[in-house]
């Protein structure tokens, strides 16, 4: 209990990356709290990433979570743009009135 | 030994009632909130394992440009007195127990490869960056950043800075009866249009403005 090995950061990523996921469907108001979600599910694979990386003795690990960092970055900052350009055309972003595809 | 796990459990603990408490609470500004607290949490982790550069630039990257994005936008779009509720849409929610049987399936597959993670010596290949104990964390990183991964580290550059342009391209929105510098007309201005050479007359002045 006291030894804290691999498996826990792992269990720690899983938690996050499942609140994540849940977040995504349960969420049927706000479309920003879905972009938040992703955010989590990001840091979820950046856990087991760093973790593995340390564990491994490999810095591979920490060298791909930065372009993951950046990745994320770039999709937060597109997201949000986008969700801003749609508001100001349609004047809501609720999920459940986001339906110009037909889906 | 003792410490490091009771640092574990006070971080991962607040990282994953902050994690329920970004997809369930109220108000979006909360939302934001605690996912920078999530955010901080994780990044103490990351330092406390040992990957310093990692968790510092978690704190900068995430912490200071996309929780205060998030914020920004959340506080420009008067969201955030939209109440983010649960099970009362108008339409059919039969999606919801759908989506918790999903990610309880996926949670327990991760936690399924977790415990049969076998540490198994084969797995344990001989690579080609070691972490060394003898330089710090953001030496060895820059070591292996700037020589083996030259290639992504530059292309990861490029994918910034189209994300750079195609966020401004998309929120640019020319208005209407703002008056504004036009650069062109400024620059092309010649002296033969800009300067008059007028003879004025003796006590009868010169009318400039015609």
């Amino acid at each position: 209990m006291t030894d804290i090995g691999l498996g826990h950061y792992l269990t720690l990523g899983a938690v996050i990356f499942s609140i994540g996921v849940i977040g995504i469907f349960l969420n049927r108001k706000n479309i920003i709290v879905i972009l938040m979600s992703i955010e989590l599910i990001l840091l979820a694979v950046n856990i087991n990433l760093v973790s593995f990386s340390i564990y491994l003795d490999d810095l591979t690990g920490q060298v791909f979570t930065l372009f993951i960092l950046t990745v994320a970055a770039a999709e937060a900052a597109i997201g949000l743009a986008i969700i801003v350009v749609y508001y100001r055309n349609a004047g809501t972003i609720r999920v459940e009135e986001i339906d110009k595809l037909k889906g | 030994m003792m410490a490091h796990a009771i640092f574990f459990y006070a971080f991962s603990i607040i990282a994953v009632i902050s994690a329920i408490m970004v997809t369930v609470s109220k108000n979006t500004v909360h939302s934001v909130f605690f996912l920078i607290l999530d955010f901080i949490s994780i990044s103490c982790l990351f330092i406390m394992i040992g990957a310093e550069f990692l968790g510092m630039i978690m704190l900068i990257v995430y912490v200071g440009a996309v929780a205060v994005l998030f914020l920004f936008v959340v506080m420009m779009l008067n969201v955030a007195q939209q109440k983010n509720q649960w099970f009362i849409s108008k339409q059919n929610s039969g999606h919801i127990p759908v989506g918790l049987i999903i990610s309880t399936i996926i949670f327990f597959e991760l936690i399924i490869v977790v415990g049969g993670w076998k540490y198994k010596p084969e797995l344990l290949n001989p690579t080609i960056s070691k972490v060394s104990n003898e330089i710090s964390n953001t030496h060895s990183l820059g070591q292996v950043l700037y020589t083996d991964y030259i290639h992504i580290f530059q292309i990861s550059g490029m994918v910034l800075l189209i994300a750079m342009i195609g966020a401004i391209v998309l929120t640019f929105r020319q208005r209407e009866g703002v008056k504004t510098q036009s650069y062109l007309k400024q620059i092309s201005r010649e002296r033969s249009e800009g300067v008059e050479v007028l003879d004025v007359p003796s006590n009868q002045g010169v009318k400039i403005d015609d």
